[in-house]
């Protein structure tokens, strides 16, 4: 096998379809005859609907049909959770259609479908819906108590209670014991904000209800989990769906779901008879698609004097919002595992509280469960550095597991197969130049400049490539995470690969081409990689956790190796030689010891024609295979950034970002660095200004990109990536999943680099987004408080909303 | 987002499209560059009957001298404004103000014009045509008539143009060889201004001659403070004297609390941005 595709940074296949947008997006599409949807949604957080009056939008011009709750009630069956965290696991009916009862601001309650998008747009406003509202449960710590509840006929707020304790599991020690044995204990408590996919193209969905099968094309990362779950809960024979996720613009975790709005389409497009398109506003992105994030953390951490970690307590208190995604209540217990980081604790305890409120539901967010176990951890060293007056990367490195120490089984009972936190530690200090900006430092805390400067450091570690399918069934998740993949030889020598993962932007097109031109020694232009559609790809399990690659392209190099077995066989009989004496390289299966050979394309069209076969062979060469991980891979990488702090404003700048990333072998350095960079972005823009924010009614605040902020490349330095390379030992390509590495690390780094600036100040924690406003209150509550500032309960620092001021 | 049906027309003369207007009584609007109607009639906040575009009036886009005056046509789209010659000798703090308006994209669509009749608080071209004592010229069904931009912001979103009027042009003394600063504070770039200060000035052996001073987003309309410029009068060019001459800038404004900030932290930044935009400036 001759290397010349992998390690090369092509440029995508995919960019110019998806730049310009002149491809099969969802809301491209146009059917013969189709209708268009639109959406009467809950203002209301929490309401009973007494009646609902649709006479009038009936009648409008244009209007074909509208659907209540109480019209499908019998129809529209309802949105499956996936994930039975406990097996007491309590959960409300998750109806597409609202009946009775909304939860949140955003709910469906009535659907128009109409001839024209703005026929059904304009009958949405005749449409008269009576509420009687209802006390909104907004906050966690309230929900906790049960005083008010979401869900009134549930009885309770909370869903779940889950635990790992290291004791009993047999991975460590008690750590009850451990904190009141220590030295040094530090109790904090870190708020993780919600956070909103923000995906570029807005979900859409549109249903052909014609013909033997029904085929929904949908803007969603997982085609055939939506597949089967549409089956399942609307009880249509599985033959009978066809699922396609066509060109798909971004998701980042929010598109890993199965929506109201997908089984509303499906419904509409079954009551008309004809094909239904529904295309959401920006507006309804904001308010109805899930959001992440948004939990509470509690974190005990106990330490020798010496700044040797004794044990670790984390007690979560989790935003399920109104329902249960397919995969809601398991994201908090996804982060279970990493809390732990790439340090050897000798004792863990973690518990998490899933709980309902009345807010959007929550579910996957670029990491899932991982930055925010990341984030409490990271911010818990350096904040025990600062109680310890210790350097926080010399801290991080008396705990941290050695290279020589791997394979290492934590505290959470995960096995590391390989790591190097010194080599990628080592380099990004000396690429960050950390001893001269620690010296630029102290000059501006002698001087009192008025702008600080405070340098953050993460060195996180993460478990992606989800999943070995017995390690989520253990976790009690209904799905395995192996994958599946098919390389077709046509008769030419040209190849379609097959993979039942569901690319929606990261380029999977271009490396899966790499990888099978490098392993079947064809040209890079004539492979073909197909996707997204469950009539081609038929089995898969789509796209997420940072899984593609390191999963699904497993599956592709299997199958490409069986191709070159059944290619062997066809070289021998063809040139009268022994099987074993057949070598195979650069494209070509030469004899051994002569210069007789055939190309991969003579023996595919020798397959083809199969005028001269061995007896008993099948002539395809084409091949299947489905790959199971035995274990997760575990990226890691240490991530230095330079902030400052404007004191007079509170104004955040980061000047500097040095991240150097083991992610194993690259296929395409091009798609890591900008999975690095992307990633990045997001997590830099959880900590400084993203929030989704919902006034003391429950209704969005921040329902346009107006008061959502979302970076541009106009509020970021260029960031130094580098790598450092510890090839995986679970897969044999050697590879790390990268898709979530930069958004996991680069929350605390920031956080931890604003604190680093304004401690010696007295401010100890700011809330994330770290706002100007924020800081600035910070710095002036320490400065008049003489005290030392701890961030404050989220729920007392909402600014009193008065956009018009009081003139 | 999709609006309400409306009537289009693309009148090419100005008395064409008065005449529009005032066929279409209260449900008519016009549209300018389109920055700010076009999301509002997206969202339906608006929903007029009749939306009159005046981007084919050529008379209404330009930039020219008239004697002591620089002259801007309503329709002039932010780009030719902040990069005109004469803007940068003449009205250099419109000029900075501009090139802090949205982005590249927006600033070539979006008018000068357009951004002062929509009079958001938030928006930076108000205060800077506060500040240069801009002089606007506005045509109704009985002709024309002028008003001096102390009496042209009325309210949230509101100016003196009248339903039946067009805003044509915008006039401004000639402040040649004055020396200016626009400080816009915002946490991402694409954004509404948290707080903006406009300052202009005019400097004679090293100390401050005359300055003009005016607030964003400190209250519903743009703030022009006197008493800062006056105090300014006669103040070297040193921090600690204009820290002092600025220290009041924000007294008795009362501005708006939002996701961005309280009224307390938006004083604080006004106070601190007027320090700075005079200092910047000279």
């Amino acid at each position: 096998m001759t290397i010349t595709e992998i390690g090369a940074s092509r440029l995508r296949k995919e960019d110019q379809r998806l730049i310009t947008g002149r491809t099969r997006y969802t809301d491209n599409m146009v059917l013969p005859g189709m209708l268009h949807i639109a959406l009467v949604r809950s203002p209301f957080a929490h309401a009973r609907i007494t009646a609902i009056n649709v006479d009038e939008a009936k009648r409008a011009p244009g209007v074909i049909m509208v659907l209540t709750g109480k019209d499908v009630a019998d129809e529209q069956g309802g949105i499956p959770s996936a994930w039975p965290v406990t097996p007491d696991q309590k959960a409300p009916p998750y109806l597409p259609i609202a009946v009775e009862h909304v939860a949140y601001a955003g709910e469906i309650v009535a659907c128009v479908i109409g001839r024209t998008a703005a026929a059904a747009r304009d009958a949405l406003e005749l449409i008269d819906v009576d509420y009687d509202d209802l006390p909104p449960v907004l906050d966690l710590e309230e929900a906790m108590t049960d005083t008010v509840l979401s869900h009134p006929d549930l009885g309770t707020n909370l869903s779940a209670t889950w635990i790992f304790d290291s004791a009993a599991a047999g991975t460590g020690t008690d750590v009850a014991q451990a904190l009141a044995s220590s030295e040094v204990v530090i109790e904090r408590t870190y708020y993780q904000q919600r956070l909103i996919p923000a995906f570029m193209e807005p979900r859409s969905t549109v249903v052909d209800p014609t013909g033997e099968q029904l085929t929904m094309w949908s803007a969603t990362q997982v085609p055939h989990i939506l597949k089967l779950m549409i089956s399942l809960a609307l009880s249509i024979p599985e033959s009978k769906v066809r699922v396609v996720a066509p060109d798909v613009g971004g998701g980042f975790g929010g598109k890993l779901a199965v929506t109201a709005e997908e089984f509303i389409t499906l419904l509409a497009a079954r009551r008309t008879g004809k094909p239904c398109k529904y295309t959401e506003t920006r507006t309804e992105s904001l308010m109805g698609a899930h959001h992440g994030r948004a939990q509470v953390q509690r974190i005990r951490l106990s330490a020798t004097k010496e700044g040797i970690v004794t044990g670790l307590d984390v007690n979560l208190l989790a935003d399920m919002g109104a329902y249960l995604g397919v995969i809601t209540s398991g994201i908090p217990i996804l982060g279970a595992f990493m809390y732990n980081g790439i340090y050897k604790f000798p004792a863990y305890r973690f518990e998490c509280n899933n709980l309902f409120t009345n807010k959007a539901p929550t579910g996957a967010y670029r990491g899932a469960g991982r930055p925010e176990a990341t984030f409490a951890i990271e911010r818990a060293m350096d904040d025990l550095a600062a109680e310890l007056d210790m350097d926080p990367v010399e801290l991080r490195r008396k705990n941290w597991i050695k290279h020589e120490e791997f394979p290492f089984t934590t505290v959470a009972g995960l096995e590391y197969d390989s790591g190097n936190y010194e080599a990628a530690t080592d380099k990004a200090l000396k690429e960050f130049g950390y001893d001269e900006l620690r010296a630029e430092q102290k000059l501006r805390r002698q001087s009192g400049d008025r702008v600080q400067l405070g340098i953050g450091v993460s060195t996180y570690t993460e478990m992606c490539g989800l999943a070995p399918s017995r390690v989520l069934g253990s976790l009690d998740y209904a799905a395995g995470g192996w994958e599946h993949a098919q390389v077709r030889v046509l008769p030419t020598g040209a190849i379609e690969v097959v993979t039942g993962i569901s690319p929606h932007g990261q380029g999977h097109e271009t490396s899966f081409s790499q990888i099978v031109a490098d392993r079947l020694g064809v040209p890079f232009d004539n492979v073909e990689v197909l996707h997204g559609d469950t009539q081609v790809a038929q089995r898969g399990l789509d796209t997420y956790g940072s899984r593609s690659l390191v999963v699904g392209g497993m599956a592709v190099v299997a199958a490409a190796d069986k191709v070159i077995e059944k290619a062997k066989t066809v070289a021998a009989h063809l040139l009268e030689a022994s099987r074993d004496d057949i070598e195979f390289t650069a494209g070509a299966f030469g004899v051994k010891g002569t210069d007789q050979s055939m190309t991969l394309g003579e023996i595919a069209f020798a397959v083809f024609s199969a005028h001269n076969m061995p007896d008993g062979f099948e002539p395809s060469l084409d091949s299947d295979a489905t790959f199971d991980p035995v274990n997760f891979n575990f990226p890691h990488g240490t991530h230095l950034c330079a902030m400052e702090v404007d004191t007079e404003t509170g104004a955040v700048t980061l000047r500097k970002y040095v991240c150097v990333d083991d992610i194993g072998n690259v296929i395409n350095p091009l798609l890591v660095d900008g999975q690095i960079h992307g990633g990045l972005v997001q997590g830099i823009s959880q900590a400084l200004f993203e929030e989704a924010v919902y006034d003391e009614s429950g209704t969005l605040v921040t329902g346009s990109f107006v008061d959502y902020l979302v970076p541009s490349a106009a509020d970021l330095p260029m960031f130094t990536t580098d790598r450092t390379v510890t090839p995986a030992l679970t897969n044999t390509l050697g590879v790390k999943g990268v898709g979530e590495a930069g958004t996991i690390a680069s929350t605390p780094a920031i956080v931890n680099g604003v604190l680093d600036a304004v401690r010696h100040l007295g401010v100890d924690d700011i809330l994330m987004p770290c706002t100007p406003s924020r800081v600035w209150n910070a710095l002036r509550d320490a400065a008049q408080g003489g005290g030392r500032h701890r961030s404050p309960d989220p729920s007392s620092t909402k600014p009193d909303l008065d956009p018009a001021g009081g003139n | 987002m999709i609006p309400v049906a409306f009537d289009y027309s693309a009148p090419t003369t100005l008395d064409e499209a008065l005449t529009l207007l005032a066929d279409a009584g209260e449900d008519g609007k016009i549209l300018a560059g389109g920055q700010s109607l076009i999301p509002v009639l997206k969202l339906r906040l608006a929903a007029p009957h009749a939306v009159i575009d005046l981007g084919r009036i050529d008379a209404l886009r330009g930039i020219r001298e008239d004697g002591d005056h620089v002259v801007i046509g309503a329709m002039t789209q932010h780009h030719d404004v902040a990069t005109h010659p004469l803007v940068a000798e003449h009205a250099n703090l419109i000029a900075r103000a501009t090139q802090t308006v949205a982005d590249p994209q927006i600033r070539h669509r979006g008018t000068f014009g357009g951004a002062l009749v929509h009079a958001d608080p938030a928006g930076d071209l108000p205060a800077a045509a506060l500040a240069m004592d801009a002089v606007f010229h506005i045509v109704g069904p009985g002709g024309e008539r002028t008003v001096a931009a102390a009496d042209f912001f009325v309210d949230l979103f509101t100016t003196a143009v009248g339903d039946n009027e067009i805003l044509t042009e915008v006039r401004m003394p000639k402040k040649t060889a004055w020396v200016s600063d626009y400080q816009k504070f915002t946490r991402v770039a694409q954004q509404w201004s948290i707080v903006g200060v406009a300052a202009t000035l005019r400097i004679e052996n090293g100390r401050i001659a005359e300055a003009r001073i005016a607030l964003t987003n400190m209250g519903s309309v743009p703030i022009r403070v006197q008493a800062v410029e006056q105090a300014l009068i006669g103040c070297a060019i040193e921090e600690d004297a204009i820290a002092r001459a600025t220290a009041s800038v924000a007294d008795g404004t009362n501005p708006p609390s939002d996701l961005n900030g309280d009224p307390d932290y938006r004083r604080h930044l006004a106070t601190v941005l007027t320090r700075r935009a005079v200092l910047n400036a000279a």
